[in-house]
């Protein structure tokens, strides 16, 4: 599934237009403390979190992830979207919660890991 | 042993709008160098958790990473405060990380426990009221 098919499953918004959303995301996850996400990050993959810092755009990158999901209607500032577009990791913003986030990008077949 | 890369990053205490900017360019030269993507991938997460941990629990301190033709070497060396039990500090889930961390996602205590894994070599010394030094290598092939 590409960026663009998560986005519309997800009835998100995207907050970086300028990234690549043809990109295809090969896995999920879903944590929100960074040394665990540190250890399980895949290429490719769609990470489900309701941080917003920097270093949540530091640690997508180190990892290759292919975007990062923000539940429940929570926003990533410029500052981080501009990282994010630069290094062209894709954010969006979903109004659904993370269970059914997950949910649904499970039941689309997205494995847990790539 | 030809030394192909060597760089220093100063990382200093509670930076953390910054943090994760020396992993990223350790990152970006072992790209540049045509580096495996499982080393590169090794080496991020070991230098993100070093560098946020010079961050988080130091008092400041460098980086030093060298790339020869066998290997990365990662070297953590900061002022203090020094970890008093290392053993304990090295178990998963082992924290102290203060509120301001936590409420960032750091904190899980995986960070020590992640570099280990991650690195082919890793050393740790600290002495309270000295600092801690973290020698890590990664093998090439
Ligand atoms: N450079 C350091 N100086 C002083 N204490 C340290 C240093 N690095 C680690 N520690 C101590 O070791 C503990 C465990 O470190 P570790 O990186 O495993 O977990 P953490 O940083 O607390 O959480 P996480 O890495 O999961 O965000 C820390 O909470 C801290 O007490
Ligand atoms: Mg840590």
């Amino acid at each position: 599934m590409t960026i663009n098919e998560l986005q519309a499953l997800l009835q998100a918004k995207n907050q970086t237009p300028d990234v690549d959303a043809g990109r295809e995301v090969a896995c999920g996850y879903t944590c929100d403390l960074l040394s665990w996400v540190m250890a399980h990050g895949e290429p490719d993959m769609a990470w489900v979190t309701v941080q917003t810092h920097m270093n949540v755009v530091a640690v997508a990158v180190l990892a290759d992830m292919a975007c990062v999901v923000l539940p429940e209607g929570i926003e990533m500032e410029q500052e981080g979207l501009d990282k994010a577009t630069a290094e062209g990791l894709a954010v969006l913003s979903s109004p659904l919660s993370a269970y059914e986030i997950c949910g649904r990008m499970a039941a689309q077949g997205i494995p847990p890991r790539a | 042993m030809e030394g192909l890369i060597h760089q220093e990053y100063p990382v200093e205490k509670g930076d953390y709008t910054s943090a994760g900017q020396a992993s990223a360019d350790m990152k970006r030269r072992l790209r540049q160098l045509g580096v495996s993507a499982n080393v590169m991938r090794r080496v991020a997460v070991a230098s993100y958790e070093v560098e946020l941990n010079l961050v988080i629990h130091s008092l400041g301190g460098k980086l030093v990473f060298d790339v020869d033709s066998e290997g990365v070497s990662l070297i953590s060396k900061d002022r203090g405060p020094g970890i008093p039990d290392i053993e304990l500090a090295m178990k998963e889930g082992y924290s102290t990380a203060d509120d301001e961390a936590r409420s960032l996602g750091f904190g899980a205590g995986m960070g020590l426990p992640n570099m280990k894994r991650n690195a082919d070599g890793f050393r740790i010394e600290s002495e309270v009221g000295v600092g801690t030094t973290i020698e890590m290598r990664f093998l090439l092939s």
